[in-house]
């Protein structure tokens, strides 16, 4: 496989949110705006390029039997310090993203690349995987928090869009949880329509 | 690339050296962000404290037990000159829609509310997380809790029979809210009437 087609592949072909629907749990809890999806999904794509990386690195001294709790450790060890560095020096954003930081560890996407990918393929092309997938994620979080966002309180990157009527927020629907699924249905029968219609 | 064999000793010095990597890197960054993340806590309070009292040029910090709860309260007293200029006392609820929400409240000597913010909270975004501006809209009197005295109103949601009207759709954060409010006053006043300390 070309490198260029392994990286393009997680936006639209493997996009891991619209297409393989894992990692949903930060999906659907974080989006409430573009912003937050946008930081959820950068900081999930650090842990994803890190931890194939180290996998790969590493997958010829792990043996198979071992490897779940090998690259479960690499994973959490990345994980913590995200979460560390962004309780350090973003303080907004991690106030905001709080308890979803800790729960990329169990983000199936992350261990799913390592399972599938880092651990058959070397460093480089493991590293440009987790790049392309990682900004798949991010892609489709931030598409996902900006729906809701916009459709919820009328912003955009808590820009005001005026899209609404004087002294109406937005659907209030949107920025709570059942709006996720919502807004994600949507958008994936959008992405569906669109990939048929090119292939 | 050929995979190490399944056997014990394998197995075992994989995972030992993995994890004691991982512990060491672990442990490096602790201690690179240990002291930024207590500066930027420091900061937050700083800036809630300067925001709920007015001008001072030191602050006298004292623990109390709260009248109903189990954890201390903390009070900021803060001084101009010799003078008490304003109290701001952190204070907590927990009947927050999800866990436990910390405001910090300004009080005068006599117990009126000078203003308010929130430190920490978990209460869902768009909607409980509309107390900060909420409560202190001055264009919205039946909103405002700002320099009301909580002893001479009812200081509960109007749903409830009190004083002031609760955020829309969000009826149990503003609940919590004052309950918050309520016990920092109830406290600072009980602490103001046993001569202080």
């Amino acid at each position: 496989m070309s490198q260029i087609k392994n990286f393009t592949k997680g936006f639209i072909k493997d996009n891991p949110v619209f297409v393989l629907l894992l990692g949903m749990c930060p999906v659907l809890g974080v989006t409430t705006s573009a912003m937050n999806g946008l930081g959820m999904g950068l900081a999930t794509t650090f842990v994803l390029v890190m931890s194939n990386l180290v996998v790969s690195l590493v997958k010829g001294f792990i043996p198979s039997k071992v490897r779940i709790p090998a690259f479960i450790v690499i994973i959490a060890s990345f994980v913590t310090i995200v979460d560390l560095s962004m309780a350090a020096y973003l303080v907004d954003l991690h106030a905001q993203l709080g308890l979803f930081i800790p729960l990329i560890v169990v983000n199936c996407l992350v261990l799913g690349r390592a399972e599938a990918f880092a651990s058959k393929n070397n460093a480089f092309s493991s590293i440009i995987d987790g790049l392309g997938m990682g900004l798949g994620f991010t892609f489709a979080l931030t598409l996902l928090g900006g729906t809701r966002e916009m459709l919820g309180s009328g912003k955009i990157f808590g820009f005001s869009l005026h899209a609404f009527p004087e002294g109406i927020d937005g659907m209030l629907v949107f920025v709570l949880a059942p709006g996720a699924f919502i807004a994600l249905g949507y958008l994936i029968a959008i992405i569906n329509k669109l990939s048929n219609k090119t292939a | 690339m050929a995979k190490k064999a399944d056997t014990f000793i394998n197995m075992v010095i994989a995972l030992l050296v993995i994890s004691a990597v991982a512990a060491t890197t672990l442990g490096y960054v602790y201690e690179a962000t240990k002291g930024p993340i207590a500066e930027a806590k420091r900061l937050k309070l700083e800036k809630a404290i300067a925001e709920v009292v007015p001008e001072f040029d030191r602050i006298e910090t004292i623990m109390v037990m709260p009248t109903e709860g189990k954890d201390s309260l903390t009070f900021y007293k803060a001084f101009k000159g010799e003078e008490l200029v304003g109290t701001a006392v952190k204070t907590y609820t927990e009947k927050g829609y999800s866990g436990r929400i910390w405001i910090i409240v300004g009080f005068t000597d006599n117990g009126k509310i000078i203003n308010y913010a929130i430190l920490e909270h978990k209460e869902t975004p768009g909607l409980g997380d509309k107390m900060d501006p909420w409560f202190k809209n001055p264009e919205k009197p039946k909103r405002m809790v700002l320099d009301k005295d909580p002893a001479k109103i009812n200081l509960t949601v109007s749903k409830d029979g009190g004083d002031i009207d609760a955020i829309t759709a969000a009826t149990i954060t503003s609940r919590a809210f004052l309950d918050a409010i309520d016990r920092g006053h109830k406290t600072f006043m009980s602490n103001q009437s046993n001569g202080g300390n």
